[in-house]
């Protein structure tokens, strides 16, 4: 059968060269050019998802649709092809494809094994290497026939395809799928989209970006520099930029890893002023309003989780809600999505194996059939423009096409045959006579009872001599029945063959028979029954699981509709005010509309729930100045400055550990950059909205701050580098004196008036020099604390913050005579060189010097628990009970400039409470209530009646897994559901 | 040249930075002491509100009633009313004194090169100086199991009291048990060699397993023999056959654990004793019916699976104790040696998330003491019992009144000061200077 095709390609490749005219000819006559019409005729055409014609006509010349109707005239010189019983689709067309282009071969290897590669590779091109719009899909492209017919038995008939490498990836091009015509002739567009993505190019090892904010800053940047080019700016050449200027006007495709990079692709996007048209993860579901807010047409590959393989019991504890949870939700994302109003189309990327069965199963889980078919045809022809010659069966559209044996969308149907540019692919021959039946057959004077069943072109023979079974091989070809039965006596090693060639009606035919002994004989059938008695018949009508809620976030503890805020009266609280009334005993606090609205005693409900408080502490929540939860990524190490990139990028807002720290009593924390270079990345302050968007969580209206950092991380003492400036305290200070004067100058050239081009790194500094944005800076010993101060004087700014700053106490005087904070741990210490001296009265030295002290947390777990953090400067510095309180509340939201807002408890202020057992500074005590700007995001009650739920569920789920799995469905291994928690130094090099 | 430069600066710098030793140990007890009115917390569950303690040659003679006894109360007399006095608290499955600086390579001695090191000895390697032990003390912690770690086999640990000029003077009891790493059933998939990263079979295990229990066997066998041709490893297994000393077998998973239970009745072993034991709490009868102790892994951790209560960490040592298991807390993870002072406060959020404040005591006190088998001189403050113990002006679980005003080892009136309280003084005087200027 594939020897078959082959020769059938290599012969229609040669009649394909004639179709180019003005060829010259030298193998043979030229003057044969086939200029005959074909007419199929009698066929439901599906000329577009809404118009189908039940009894229609289809004609074609040249690869194009002539005519398409009811009835339509049929040339002379048409070859008519009756297709009675069977339906006509546009082929499919596939967006998100790298067909006929190689992934190129990475070379590139961990980024830091060896000495890391800090300068692009290129020259002439952009000083990025993992930007590569200049790289054409057709240069790299080369028609594979194998690879199409794969596409094409699934329905395909023409794709976008790519150089799936980098970051800017160049252009894609449009193809036909016509195995037997030459690239002149399946080449539709050679510039049909350009295609990008957070992925650096496996060529280059070029360290930046590290990060997905360093991705995203990238693309930001390379889009200013592009029309700062554009205006001919630039002294030098660029052909990197001049491709990308010149593929502006191109659709632009993105392809996305996940939920959250889509959001991200979108930001960018809306950003520069694109609309990327985004490949999806299959998680559309999870967020679906922040997935139709984006605007985008998504292209969604259809490979849906499979089931994990769970029965080993100790294994399938591994296994996380979420991601079972996943498994069973995906399938009906198509129908969230489309019910959503979200535009999509398909793709079989990453998904061709189980394409047809996953569709299918999406349209069991409710996708519209007409939906699902223009996801595959008039909407994918849209995007690229090609909706008057793809997609649809009008006249002047190509003539792509296929024919089935009934609704594609049916599990029984068969596709016959795929048309391209007028070229059929025969997948299943569809003019084999059906041999479904019960047979008398006589074989040298015996009667065998043969019936078969299943599909035409792939009969299941079962034969029988009076009550005996007997073992039989069929295959069918061509109408060719080739049967070979083994021999009545099971002892006995001997076969009979029968072959036949059978009749456009089988009711009786009979063939050549070739006995056991080896003698040739003839043999008859006939047919006395049509029916064959096929139990496997049988529909087999299988309800598919039922699909378990979407909670935000859809994982363990999530909320199945968002928290709504309360109007709330805590009574008889102590109440740790952090105000001059200080710790009020048997006092009330009133919430109204997110806010306190007033503290006292004997307060009116006003129509507030009530909570009894008696016996237990009020508390504003705990403010984390220093925390790296919540995120995905935290260092951008490619630069010894990644002023540009920013941590409200990266927020991750399904991150457990927000959840556990609300159950810690944190309400807002300061999302840093890590310490991997001197000059890091732009924070993020975030309040812990469990459920919420990145841009719920992300404070309105945020102070504008930056990390920077000191000391062994960013001279990088303790991994194995030295190709990067700085290697040495001395080397550090240099690059703050290089950035900001550098800084300086760029803003003197912005102000003049002068050309200049836009750099976001340079902004994010001038900022920080006019005092617009403060610095929290991650240091440890008192030379380089005094070196910043001393940097920061001199080029006229402030340190905001120092953090970590375990070597505060020895210049406490010089951090409160220039008025900046620090931010500490309460008792960390010898971990690394540079905190030998650190030590747990560190906090109070510097708060008894005048300094306002924080203590943070850098860490997921201490973050949970940062009131027993406070106490330990009651224990070791002698602070106060209140002050001490203050220094995980008040001083970190003074610090971050929020203190107006969040940091105590003050008529007006956001009611961001914590509802204590007991006295907060106390080992013992646990939050009970965790409130953000009055809604309970945290309640001991409802973690507790979640705790069975999640069990529940796991276990509703696991039981549909077991199933799948006894279904015969294909599983894979549990996932791991720890996540590494990331702290300052956390590289992150896959991001 | 710049590599070796790299490599041996902060070798240089460690030095220099180290030349501060530990406070000096504090002399023999010459005349007893009586601490009267305190509240005594024995470590054995009870308390004596209103106590009198005294102790002469380093040994209690007396934990009383106050107004039970005559008031001619012997030697130096600390009024301690209102405040507490606790034994010493202990560290078990500790690295103190092993590495001084976590990123100082050259500082680290807890990990020998090869898989069953039942020789190798942690006690010659312990730094009594070391300035991370002398933080310990100002927070109650004065005893520690000093335990090697890598390994099948990581080698022999010894326990000590932390307030002693060398190794050979804080020695409590030397070589009291060897430490299993029990190899883990399952693994995650190696992402850098393309597997896909979900939850594998370990394949290795039954291999890892066997490689113990066969080491167990031939080092049994060679002890039957005439040992005539020496095997270091062989010997150092002599002990633990005889039962004087245990076998800790670290591992967190239930499956592991279900092994374990096995492997210790194969083997026919009396004292083997669970370290981490994170699944434990699933299989507490199990564990129970087997006699096995657990040393809790470290409660100030968050949960390892993301499903699992955010509590988990904190209530394990207390699910299990409910159901007659001995429990102790243990300290080991990141950051290990300088954390270990937060041991009192492990035991004050086992409290939180649902234990008796006594009984969570003991899983730092009498359990542990038990569990090492230095019980019958510490753990609790019995007259007969070692002198270590401390007073502290509140409860010493709680950072919040855990304030130390006297710290005895052994009877010695030892110093509560340490490297960090010297850069204090030295810095809060600074500070007050320039509030005077």
């Amino acid at each position: 059968m594939r020897f078959k095709f082959l020769i059938c390609i290599l012969f229609s490749a040669s009649l394909g060269l004639q179709a180019q005219e003005y060829f010259p000819k030298n193998d043979a006559v030229k003057a044969q050019d086939n200029t005959n019409y074909t007419v199929l005729k009698n066929a439901k055409i599906h000329v577009d998802p809404s118009t189908v014609i039940p009894n229609g006509m289809l004609a074609m010349k040249d690869g194009k649709i002539t005519a398409v109707g009811k009835n339509i005239q049929i040339p002379a010189n048409s070859v008519v092809v009756d297709l009675k019983g069977k339906d006509v689709y546009p082929s499919f067309i596939d967006l998100f494809t790298h067909f006929g282009i190689e992934k190129p071969e990475g070379n590139a290897g961990s980024p830091y094994s060896g000495n890391p590669q800090y300068d692009a590779s290129r020259e002439g091109y952009y000083w990025n290497d993992h930007i590569r719009p200049e790289t054409s899909a057709v240069g790299n492209f080369k028609y594979s026939s194998s690879e199409a017919e794969e596409l094409r038995k699934l329905g395909f008939g023409t794709v976008n395809t790519h150089t799936p490498d980098g970051i800017v990836r160049g252009t894609g091009m449009l193809v036909a799928l016509n195995s037997e015509g030459t690239e002149g002739d399946r080449i539709l567009d050679k510039e049909s989209a350009q295609y990008l993505s957070f992925e650096k190019s496996a060529k280059s090892r070029q360290v930046y970006p590290s990060s997905i904010m360093g991705a995203m800053a990238l693309l930001r940047q390379t889009y200013l520099d592009a029309d700062w080019y554009a205006r001919g700016n630039a002294k030098n050449k660029d052909l990197a930029l001049e491709a990308f200027n010149e593929n502006r006007d191109l659709v632009q495709i993105f392809k996305t890893e996940n939920l959250l990079d889509e959001l991200r692709a979108d930001k960018v996007g809306d950003e520069v002023g694109v609309q990327y048209v985004i490949l999806g993860s299959g998680k559309e579901f999870e967020s679906l309003d922040a997935i139709k807010a984006t605007n985008a047409t998504y292209i969604i590959p259809l490979n849906f989780p499979k089931p994990f393989d769970i029965e080993d019991p100790y294994m399938a504890s591994y296994a996380s809600l979420g991601d079972m949870k996943e498994w069973n939700q995906a399938p009906a994302n198509l129908k969230m999505m489309a019910e959503k109003g979200i535009p999509f189309v398909l793709t079989s990327w990453n998904s061709e194996k189980e394409f047809k069965e996953n569709l299918l199963k999406a349209i069991e889980y409710g996708l519209a059939k007409e939906t699902a078919l223009a996801a595959l045809t008039t909407r994918p022809a849209k995007i690229i423009g090609q909706e008057n010659t793809l997609g649809t069966l009008k006249e002047g559209a190509w003539a792509n096409f296929i024919i089935t044996s009934g609704d594609y969308f049916d599990k029984e149907t068969t596709l016959y045959e795929n048309w391209v540019q007028g070229k059929k692919l025969v997948i299943e021959d569809m003019n084999v006579v059906n041999l479904a039946g019960t047979y008398d057959v006589q074989i040298d004077g015996d009667t065998y009872e043969m019936k078969i069943s299943g599909e035409a072109a792939k009969p299941k023979a079962e034969v029988k001599i009076g009550n005996n079974k007997i073992g039989s091989k069929v295959t069918y070809n061509d109408n060719w029945l080739n049967l070979i039965l083994s021999a009545p006596d099971t002892t006995k090693t001997e076969y009979t063959r029968l072959s036949a060639r059978i009749p456009e009606d089988p009711k009786n035919f009979s063939g050549k028979a070739i006995l056991g002994t080896g003698s040739e004989t003839s043999f008859t059938a006939v047919r006395t029954s049509e029916t064959s008695e096929d139990k496997d018949k049988e529909e087999k009508n299988e309800e598919h699981p039922e699909v378990v809620p979407v909670t935000f976030p859809n994982k363990a503890y999530g909320f199945e509709t968002l928290p709504k805020q309360q109007d709330i009266l805590f009574r008889n609280a102590t109440v740790w005010t952090n105000e001059a009334e200080g710790i009020l005993e048997n006092a009330d606090v009133l919430v109204k509309n997110g806010k306190i609205a007033a503290v006292g005693s004997n307060l009116r409900a006003r129509g507030a729930t009530v909570i009894d408080a008696t016996g237990k502490h009020l508390t504003t929540g705990i403010v984390d100045e220093h925390s790296h939860i919540a995120a995905s990524g935290v260092n951008e190490a490619g630069h010894n400055s990644s002023a540009e990139v920013k941590m409200e990028d990266v927020v991750d807002p399904d991150d457990i550990g927000i959840y556990r720290n609300l159950a810690g009593g944190v309400t807002t924390m300061q999302l840093l950059h890590g310490s991997a270079n001197p000059i890091g990345g732009q924070s993020a302050i975030l309040k812990m909205k469990w459920g919420g968007t990145p841009e719920d969580l992300i404070l309105d209206n945020s102070p504008k701050f930056i990390k920077f950092a000191l000391g062994e991380n960013v001279k990088q003492a303790n991994w194995d580098s030295n190709s990067r400036f700085p290697q040495t305290r001395m080397g550090v200070e240099q690059v703050f004196v290089d950035y900001l004067t550098r800084a300086k100058e760029y803003e003197k050239l912005k102000n003049s008036g002068q050309p200049y081009r836009k750099d976001i790194e340079m902004e994010t500094i001038v900022e920080i020099l006019n005092g617009e944005r403060h610095i929290t800076a991650h240091s440890y010993v008192q030379s380089e604390i005094n070196m910043l101060l001393e940097v920061a004087e001199r080029f006229g700014f402030k340190i905001n913050t120092f953090t970590h700053i375990l070597e505060g106490y020895k210049l406490a005087d010089k951090m409160a005579e220039r008025g900046t904070g620090g931010s500490t741990f309460s008792d960390w210490w010898a971990y690394k060189y540079e905190v030998k001296d650190a030590i747990p009265q560190n906090a109070a030295i510097m708060h008894n010097a005048g300094v306002t002290v924080a203590i943070n947390s850098d860490d997921a777990e201490m973050s949970r628990r940062l009131n027993q953090e406070a106490a330990k400067s009651v224990k070791y510095g002698g602070i106060s009970e209140e002050e001490a309180w203050k220094f995980v509340t008040l001083n970190p939201a003074k610090l971050l400039h929020i203190d107006d807002r969040v940091g105590s408890i003050k008529e007006g202020k956001d009611a961001d409470l914590v509802l204590w057992t007991d006295h907060p500074l106390s080992v013992y005590a646990k939050p009970e209530k965790t409130l953000i700007e009055g809604i309970v995001y945290f309640d001991l009650d409802r973690d507790k009646e979640l705790r069975q739920k999640i069990e529940s569920q796991k276990n509703q789920l696991a039981t549909q897994m077991l199933k799948a799995k006894n279904d015969g469905l294909k599983t894979q291994p549990v996932k791991d559901s720890k996540k590494e928690e990331l702290h300052c130094d956390s590289l992150h090099l896959n991001y | 040249m710049k590599n070796l430069k790299i490599k041996l600066l902060p070798l240089l710098l460690f030095i220099a930075g180290n030349s501060f030793a530990q406070q000096t140990p504090a002399p023999e007890q010459t005349r007893p002491v009586t601490i009267v009115g305190a509240t005594a917390h024995i470590g054995n569950g009870e308390i004596i509100e209103n106590s009198v303690i005294i102790f002469e040659n380093g040994k209690l003679t007396t934990v009383a009633e106050a107004n039970s006894t005559s008031r001619n109360y012997p030697g130096t007399i600390i009024d301690a009313g209102g405040k507490h006095v606790y034994p010493g608290f202990i560290a078990p499955n500790s690295t103190l004194g092993l590495v001084e600086i976590d990123a100082v390579p050259q500082s680290d001695d807890e990990d020998e090169l090869g898989e069953i090191l039942p020789h190798v000895r942690s006690i010659i390697a312990y730094n009594a100086e070391s300035q991370v032990v002398e933080s310990m003390r100002a927070n109650g912690v004065l005893i520690g199991q000093i335990t090697p770690r890598g390994g099948r086999i990581s080698g022999t640990s010894s326990i000590v009291q932390f307030d002693a000029w060398n190794w050979e003077d804080a020695v409590l009891k030397e070589d009291d048990g060897i430490h299993v790493n029990w190899p883990n059933s399952f693994r995650r998939g190696r992402w850098w060699r393309d597997e896909d990263p979900g939850i594998k079979i370990n394949e290795d295990y039954q291999e890892n397993v066997m490689q113990i229990s066969d080491f167990f066997k031939d080092a049994k066998a060679y002890l039957a023999g005439p040992r005539d041709h020496k095997n270091l490893p062989f010997e150092a297994m002599e002990n633990i056959f005889s039962g004087d000393q245990n076998v800790y077998i670290h591992a967190d998973g239930e499956k592991e654990i279900i092994d374990i239970l096995a492997f210790k009745k194969e083997q026919k072993l009396d004292d083997v004793v669970l370290v981490g034991g994170y699944d434990a709490y699933k299989i507490a009868d199990q564990l129970k019916a087997g006699n096995v102790a657990v040393l809790v892994g470290r409660v100030h951790e968050t949960p390892n699976l993301e499903d699992q209560d955010y509590d988990l960490p904190y209530k394990m040592a207390g699910l299990l104790n409910d159901k007659g298991i001995l429990v102790g807390l243990e300290t080991s993870g990141d950051m290990e040696r300088m954390n270990s002072r937060n041991l009192p406060f492990y035991a004050g959020t086992v409290v939180a998330f649902g234990t008796d404040k006594e009984e969570a005591l003991k899983m730092i006190t009498s359990n542990t003491a038990k569990i090492l088998g230095i019980d019958s001189t510490m753990g609790t403050l019995e007259a007969g019992k070692d002198a270590t113990l401390f007073i502290s002006e509140g409860d010493a679980l709680d950072m919040r009144t855990n304030k130390l005003t006297k710290a005895y080892v052994q009877g010695r009136d030892i110093s509560l000061e340490s490297h960090q309280t010297e850069l204090a003084k030295r810095y809060g005087d600074k500070v007050e200077q320039n509030k005077s200027n």
